[in-house]
Parts: structure tokens; sequence; C-alpha cells
């Protein structure tokens, strides 16, 4: 337990990370996460976040060390895609059971290893702690220690149990352990002075072979991706790479800062989402791998490509911006890849009124402001009630948002589309961008939602003139309510002689500056022919404050 | 009888079962205004949470007490008090089902005491339903989650009635098992009131989860059975109890309001409905109504039609213990043998399962027992479309979670017309896979000659299966 604070607090202490730079010491102990809120929290936890950064490993045995729940409630239920093992969407687990709990499970654990050596042999195998065995002290640090011996092969401990934080801090923890354990284990075959690593990137729907063709075109090799269709070797040689690019976000920045500490690889922050992210994720390779001692005509090949893409998308997505102008999206991602996302439907012609931003850094923030102006509405934690009311309200008219959220939209009847990892489309890069905006407008622009906006006939509010009264007036209502000068304009309106249309402001300003006390007296100074509104003017004027001393009115008369 | 027999590895692969907590946390999405809790940490909810949208495509409330590193060592009666009091003022729950999992029970969090410091503490919450079940993710399974909580609703809701009330003869009780579908539910809705009785539902999943659009957004469950439905279950005439998981909670009712109970183990199948109508015909004291007698006779031109796809299929099926039961008997009643049958705990039906051995077992098990024994039809949920694809054999998914085809709620398999509709669908699985993997070809029939072996079926039975 002591190394897993330990490395908690060694990622806590992430002086890559700005936001964490202008911390006090007492405050960056504490960690970067908010206190979790019991009975109103949301989102997976460490252990989580671990897999999901290394899952995508694909010719790795992933095995859980705990009770069913971890493994058994949440395998083979993510979008990434692999170009050939399959290993990593096998679910291994220990399944705690009563015993275990009680004599402890290192036992089973390496049993468990052995099993899976024997039945599958896989390149390596990751063990996940999880919260169970972390509470009652099994150490897997040493069974993966001596499964790894014994067996002759990379046995790799993660150690990030659900209950030490949220998944971003899970992430960390899981690019803690390959610094710790994989990477610079090995050495690559050979070497190339285009060598690069992808930091953070998942491949989800196979949106990394969206850029790679460009890679392949400009001759660079990727030395290694962690995690998307990332294979062991890989990332054990990883280290003999000339340049990084950290793909998403803030989720890996420990893993590509201490590769620059440790092995001198410059990284930069960048993204495949959006057009001028792609070209400028581009560029900057380009630059860092010339800088390195790549071939400097890599750097106009690369404009050269830049140029020749972004003709082609643009003539692409052209014929939707006059379809999307005028059309406001929200975007409610877990906020951590939000300014690349928001950056890539700008480009679409898409007004964004609001993207969420819990997780994202204050680095991330100024990119969102810098994308979206100053008054960007950024949502730090967004209620599902909140949502669905601005949707049905049709502040927005479509939302981008995780699977979890998704009925929010939908069941207001609105497009919706899914942006996280179980989607089924790929959005990565130039081909990637005219993707989502196909996307987009197939979801903004389907007949149905026509249809399913109609109420039923026999409940059709808009046709049932009772209710559509009904509903005008409250509305009405409720405009008057929170405006003080429409209320009293509104109330001195309303007409008090229907025959000569005198209304109340008329009357009681006529009281007022004439000191009126009788209706003979109201009747002369107004229109009003206090006939049939003869009990309405008497009503007035037993209203009206007595506080205008008429004597002194008249006197000024 | 059958066998049943749990494995001796240490590691389990493509688990088929799914924890506890969550088959309790299933249960109280039945009720209507619930908030279902899970004391863990934030994963344990999310997990479960992302299953169930995955499988019915729906929005479900499920909180967490987001239990820490640190809240875990010193207890969690802080994080369930906050739990609590923060759904009860924000998501404004007409009750909040609590259960616990590995960590907490690990812990050895007496939640039950919690509740009660909870309640004097809070006078607000006096009488506020909160129901609390123990559910270690370490023992049992998804379906034990379910039985325990409904059980455990019963118990602590349910009113005995008062000596002078009347019972309500055409007030029956339903306590479905977790393997019945919003669908299922509806459908017997639908013949208990065409027998003139009044059903309710424990729980009640075709109010919640059956996919209907709510005119405004509620962070709780937005259908289901109330509160006050259920407890005033006690004055219903009958209890029925479908699936032999609900005998507890039907037992706790009978000894609590007197209720009798009939337990149907099974609703999927010829025989199983026939007894089905015959006692609500019974207990209504109404003739069973036309339309039932001609659904009767669709299921039975349905089997007579499927008998020549589905007769001397060798399945393999990995479900909970009632699912495995239902399904599997009434493909055994139109000629199917069970050749490799694996579930994930234990349970009196498994004794009667029409094979020569149960596994407790994984979905790694399933497929290495389908291959040896040359099954050529697979049942189970999702997760098994890696084996399937393996295998190359039709799957029909089944059970939860259904998380890669859409429709999962609405899936029937019980009645007349329920059973009728999944025979037709594994049949047409069948015709399709003659279709695409086992078209005659010139060297169907020759002598066997290892070269000229195509596909994975053995050359003795191919002609076989040429027949409709």
């Amino acid at each position: 337990m002591s190394s897993l604070s330990a490395a908690i607090q060694d990622v806590f202490n992430e002086p890559g990370c700005a936001k964490n730079a202008n911390k006090s010491e007492a405050e960056r102990k504490k960690g970067c996460t908010k206190q979790l809120q019991p009975g109103s929290a949301a989102g997976g936890c460490a252990f989580d976040g671990a897999k999901i950064a290394l899952q995508p490993f694909t010719d790795v045995a992933h095995l859980v060390h705990g009770p069913i729940a971890c493994e058994g409630n949440s395998w083979d239920n993510r979008g990434a895609a692999s170009s050939g093992a399959s290993i990593w969407r096998t679910g291994f687990t220990t399944d705690m059971n009563e015993t275990d709990i009680v004599f402890g499970g290192e036992k089973r654990l390496y049993h468990a290893i052995r099993e899976i050596v024997e039945k599958y042999n896989p390149t390596a195998i990751f063990v996940y702690q999880t919260c169970v065995p972390a509470m009652i002290g099994d150490d897997i640090n040493a069974v993966c220690k001596a499964a790894s011996q014994k067996f002759g092969k990379p046995v790799i401990p993660i150690n990030s149990p659900g209950f030490v934080g949220p998944k971003s801090l899970g992430s960390k923890l899981a690019g803690e352990a390959l610094l710790e354990h994989v990477i610079g284990t090995e050495e690559p075959d050979h070497t190339t002075p285009y060598d690069i690593n992808l930091i953070g990137e998942y491949n989800l729907s196979g949106e990394l072979w969206q850029v790679k063709p460009l890679f392949d075109e400009l001759g660079i090799r990727i030395l290694s991706c962690i995690s998307g269709d990332g294979k062991y070797r890989e990332v054990a040689s990883s280290h003999r790479a000339r340049a990084a690019m950290m793909v998403c976000s803030k989720a890996m920045i420990n893993v590509a800062r201490k590769m620059e500490e440790r092995y001198g690889i410059p990284f930069f922050e960048g993204s495949f989402y959006g057009i001028q992210d792609s070209s400028d994720s581009l560029r900057e390779i380009a630059r860092l791998l010339v800088e390195r001692g790549a071939p400097e005509d890599l750097i106009e090949r690369t404009e050269a490509v830049i140029a020749r893409e972004e003709a082609r998308v643009w003539a692409a997505i052209e014929p939707y911006k006059p379809r999307f102008s005028g059309k406001r999206a929200l975007l409610i991602t877990g906020g951590v890849k939000s300014w690349s996302v928001v950056a890539a439907l700008q480009e679409a012609g898409l007004e964004l009124i609001g993207t969420s931003v819990k997780k994202s850094t204050k680095e991330d923030k100024e990119r969102i402001k810098e994308r979206m102006g100053q008054d960007a509405h950024m949502i730090e934690d967004m209620k599902p009630r909140e949502m669905y009311k601005m949707l049905k309200d049709a502040k927005a008219d479509i939302m981008l948002s995780g699977g979890k959220s998704q009925f929010v939209a939908l069941k207001a009847a609105m497009p919706w589309l899914d942006i996280n990892q179980e989607r089924y489309h790929a959005y990565m890069g130039y081909v990637g961008m005219v993707k989502l905006v196909e996307e987009i407008d197939k979801a903004l622009f389907n007949p149905m939602w026509e249809q399913l906006r109609r109420s039923a006939p026999w409940d059709d509010t808009a046709n049932n003139r009772q209710l559509k009264a009904i509903a005008q007036t409250d509305a009405l209502a409720a405009e008057i309510a929170a405006d003080p000068a429409l209320a009293d304009t509104t109330r001195r309106a309303k007409k008090i002689c229907f025959c000569k249309e005198v209304n109340l402001g008329t009357i009681e300003d006529a009281i007022r500056s004439h000191g009126l006390t009788s209706i003979e007296a109201v009747r002369r100074h107004t229109d009003a022919v206090g006939g049939c509104c003869k009990r309405r003017i008497e009503d007035i004027l037993v209203a009206m404050p007595v506080s205008s001393p008429p004597a002194m009115l008249q006197a000024a008369e | 009888m059958t066998i049943v027999t749990a494995p001796k590895k240490a590691c389990v692969v493509n688990p088929l079962k799914m924890s506890q907590p969550i088959g309790g946390a299933f249960a109280f999405l039945g009720l209507r205004g619930a908030m279902p809790l899970l004391h863990g940490s934030q994963g344990c909810t999310s997990f479960g949470l992302t299953l169930f949208v995955r499988h019915f495509k729906e929005a479900v409330p499920l909180q967490t007490t987001a239990m820490s590193e640190v809240a875990t060592v010193l207890g969690g009666y802080e994080n369930v008090e906050q739990s609590i009091l923060n759904i009860y003022n924000r998501a404004k729950p007409e009750i909040i089902g609590i259960c616990s999992t590995g960590v907490t029970e690990t812990n050895g969090d007496d939640v039950d005491a919690y509740i009660k410091l909870i309640r004097d503490r809070h006078p607000q919450l006096a009488k506020f339903p909160l129901v609390y079940v123990s559910t270690p993710d370490f023992k049992d399974a998804f379906q034990d989650g379910w039985e325990k909580t409904v059980a455990r609703l019963v118990e602590v809701l349910v009113e005995p009635p008062a000596v002078e009330t009347e019972r309500d003869p055409a007030r029956v009780n339903v306590l479905p098992g977790c393997h019945l579908t919003p669908g299922d539910l509806d459908e017997l809705r639908t013949i208990l009131e065409d027998f003139g009785l009044k059903p309710s539902f424990l729980p009640d999943l075709a109010g919640s989860l059956d996919g209907h659009i709510p005119d405004d957004f509620t962070p709780t469950t937005i259908g289901g059975i109330g509160v006050d439905d259920v407890v005033s279950m006690g004055r219903a005439g009958w209890t029925i109890a479908i699936g032999a998981q609900m005998r507890r909670a039907a037992e706790t009712m009978q000894a609590k309001a007197g209720v009798p109970f009939r337990l149907f183990e099974r609703l999927c199948g010829l025989i199983p409905n026939d007894q089905f109508i015959a006692f609500l015909n019974e207990i209504s004291g109404r003739p069973i109504p036309l339309k039932y007698r001609r659904q009767r006779g669709q299921l039975a031109d349905a089997m007579l039609d499927a008998h020549f796809h589905i007769a001397g299929r060798r399945l393999a099926i990995g479900a909970e213990p009632d699912l495995l039961f239902d399904v599997s008997s009434m493909l055994h009643e139109m000629g199917a043998q069970i050749a490799a049958a694996v579930t994930t705990t234990q349970s009196p039906v498994l004794e009667h399962v029409k094979t020569n051995e149960v596994l407790i077992g994984d979905l790694e098990d399933l497929e290495e027992l389908a291959k040896a024994r040359a099954c050529d039809l697979l049942i189970t949920h999702s997760h098994g479309r890696q084996a399937a694809a393996r295998l190359n054999v039709p799957f029909y998914r089944a059970g939860f979670p259904m998380f890669d085809r859409i429709g999962a709620g609405h899936q029937l398999s019980v009645g007349y017309r329920g059973t009728r509709d999944l025979i037709f669908d594994i049949a047409n699985l069948m015709i399709a896979d003659r279709e695409e993997n086992h078209q005659p070809t010139p060297d169907t029939w020759r002598s066997p000659m290892p070269a000229c072996r195509s596909g994975r079926h053995s050359f003795i039975d191919a002609p076989e299966r040429s027949i409709a």
C-alpha cells in the first residue's frame, strides 16, 4: 500500500500539469480531484480508469484480481479496435470468494496467472488490483514478481484499486505502472529518424487508422501507441522514439513528461479531432522530428499533405455548412476532449452553446475560451435535469455526449450523437471530421424528429383550444412575474370602461393628478362612461392610496 | 437427476456471472420513484449503470456512496448518511434501496444499524422507506441479489391485512424472477387482466424500463410499482411467483400476510402455459378467453413448423439458473439435446435440467464444452458473442446483458405467444445458419478423407441437416 500511496502522491505532484504547478504544497497533496459527493456522484473509479488506459494493448492478457463485480460487470465493453491479437478482449478475473477474503487471495492470483500462461500464453499479463484485495492486503507486486520469474514472462502489476479516486487518476496510475515496469525494458529491432510515440490514444472504433495512412505516406513510423492497438513489445521499446504526441489531453501526461525526462523524447499535446488540430499536430510532429535529426524535407512534405487533405476535407464539408448555420450544439463529455471537439464542431459551422469542463484542466479551459470566446458557457457539473430542460426548451438543437447521458436528449426528442468510447463511428483526422459532420447532419435532419415531437391526436395540446389558452396565460403570467416594469404596464392596460375603451392607467393617472374622489369627477376628467363600469371605478377610487393629498394637488392646479 | 458441479480453476475466463449488488439494484428499479444506492466505491455503481444503460437503452437511476480509501478504513456511516440525505433532498424519491458491495462487506459495515441511527438523527427520514439488502460481490450472483432484494421488500414493506379487512379475490400479486423482461411482464399483465384479475407486479420493470417517453425528466425511476401498492399486497387473494428464485419472496409474503402462493418454475413452453392458464381459470372463475385458445393453437402450430429445425440440435446454454431451466426445457421438449449447460449460482431447479451435468462456471467452460460436444446452437447473453464467432454456430442472445442488439426489454419468452415467437426466432437462426454454412457440396457425402472435410461439422450429420 505504501508504494501505492507514494505513486498517487507522485502523480499529484505532476509538474507537467500547469494547474498543479499553481497550487500550494498542501493543496497539491490533496490531489487534483474534488472530493466525491456521496449520493450524487457519477463516473468510474480508478480501476476503471486504469483499465480504459491499458486494455487497448491487444496482445496482453488483462487479469483483474477482485470479486466478480469488477470484471464480470464490465468486460468486453470498449470500442477499441485491434489489428491482430484478440486476447485483450478475453475477460480474466480471480472472482474472489469468501474464502479468499478470509485467507487472502494471493495464492489464487498466482494460480490464475499460471492458468493463463498455460492456456493462452500471451505476450504479457497485466494484473489489476481492486478494492477488496487492496483492503485485505494482497500484495500483487510480490505475486507478479514471483510469477514473472517463474514463467519467464512479463507480469505487470497495475496498482489502481477503485477507491483511491476517479477514472482520471486511474489512467495516470496505469501510466506509472508502464513507466515502472514496461517502458525501456526491451529494444526495438531497428529505429528510424521518423519514430514517434502516440500517448493516450485508444484507437476507439479504429480511429487511429484514420490518421495512420497519413503517417505512412510521410514515412513517419508509430513506434508505439499507448495504448490503442498497442503491442507489448512496442511499448517496452518505446523509449527509442524521437518524439511523442500526447493525444488525449492530460490523461497520461505523467507518461509523456517522464519519458521526456528519462529518455529525452520531446512531446507536445495535440489532437486529431478537427481540421485545424489535425494539421497543427502533423506540423508539430514533423517539426519535432526534424529537430531531432530527421531530414528537413519532412516539413515540406508534411505541408503538402496538409494542403491536399485540407482542400479535400473543406470541399467535403462545404455543402453542410449552410445546413448547419444557426444550429446550436451542447457538448457534454467527460470534459477531457472538450476543446478538441469544440474546434471540430465550429469548423463544421455549428454554434456551441455550452461544453462541459468537469474533468478539464485549467489549460483545457483556456483553450476552450480561446475557441468559444470569453463568454463560453463552460459547464462544471450539469445535472441531467438541466440538460433535459435545455434541450426540451430547444436552447440546443443537438447534444453530443457519452452513452450515459444520451437518454436525456433522446427522451426530449432531440438529436444526440455519441462521442465517447462506446460509439460506433470513428471521428479522427480529416476523414473522421467528414464522418462527424455527416453523422451530425443525419441526426439533425432526420424527418423522424418532427413526428416524435407531435403529441398523440387525443392529447394534442396544439389543437386543443382550452389547453392552448391556459398555456398562453401561464406563459404570460410567468413573464410578468419576472419583470416588475412589465407587470405594471400589464396591470395598467386593463380595460375599465369597455364602451369607450378607457384603461386602468388612464383613470389612475386622472385620479392621482386631480385628486378625484367621485365617479362623477372621474367621468369629467376621462372618457369613461361610468355606466356599466361604475362598480369598477368605485373599486379603483377605494383602492387608490390616500397618500396623495388631493387638496394640495388641487391647489397646484 | 442432474449433477451440479463447480470447476476447480483459479482464473475465471470470460465471466458469465454478474455481481449480486447490481441484481439487487435491478429489483429496486422496478419500484416507482426509486433510487437504488450501492454502498461501495463509485466504480461498483458506474459499471452496473453502464450495463443497465447498454441493455435497456434507457436512462437508469443508480447512485453510489462513493467510498474512498479513507472512508473504507474509517467505516462508511458518514457516506451512507450523506448519500441518503443528498438523494432525499435532490431526487425526491419515494424509496431508496441500498445494496452493499464487496468493499463495504469486507469492512463489515453494519448498514442496518446505520439506517437506524440516520432515522434517529433526521426525523424527516423516520418513516421514509429505506430498504437495505446485504449483497457482497464475493458471494452468489446477479439472480441471488434480485431474489434477496424482492424477499426483503416483501418483508419490510408489505403490511399484514387487518383482521376485519376482506381480501380482494381479484387482486393477484405477481413476483417475477429477474429472467423476465419488461415485455414479459406486460404480456402477463394482459393475460391476467383478460381473466378479470388485478395484478400487482413486484418488482414491475415494465412500468419503469419498458422504454416509454416521460413528459418530464425525473432523476428516479419513472414507473414501476408504488410503495403504497406494495404495502397493500397483503390484501391480495393469491401470489403467483415465477421462477424458483421467487420462492423465498412468495413464502415471506405468505408468512407475513397469509397470501397463498403458486410457484411457476417456468412460463416458456406449451405445458407450463397450459398449467398457468388453467390456474388463472380456476382462481378467477372465468372461462378461458377465446384469444388464449387460439394462441395455444398457434403455439402448437409453431412447434410443428419449427421442430424440423430444432430437433436434434445440440444446445450449449449459459444462463442464470431460472432462465437456463426455462429455455433449455422448452427446447428439450422440442427435441433438442442439452449438450452443455453452464450457470452462475446454485439453485434447486438445476437438478431438473434435462442433461447430465450443469456446471457453475464461465463462458470459457461453455465454449470448451460446446466445442468438445459439437454443439450447434449457443444460447447465452451478449458476452457470448466472441465464443459464438469462434465456434461459428447460431447464437441466440438471452438473458442479461444484451448490449449488442436492440429491443432487449421486449424480447418475449412467456405465454403461448411469447413461446411461439421465441421458437420462430430460434428456428430462423437455424435456417439462416444452414443457408450460410451448410450448403451441400459434391464432397459433403464422400468417404472420410481428412482433406475433403469442409467446415466444422463431420460428414455424418450433414445429410440429417439437409432435411426441410
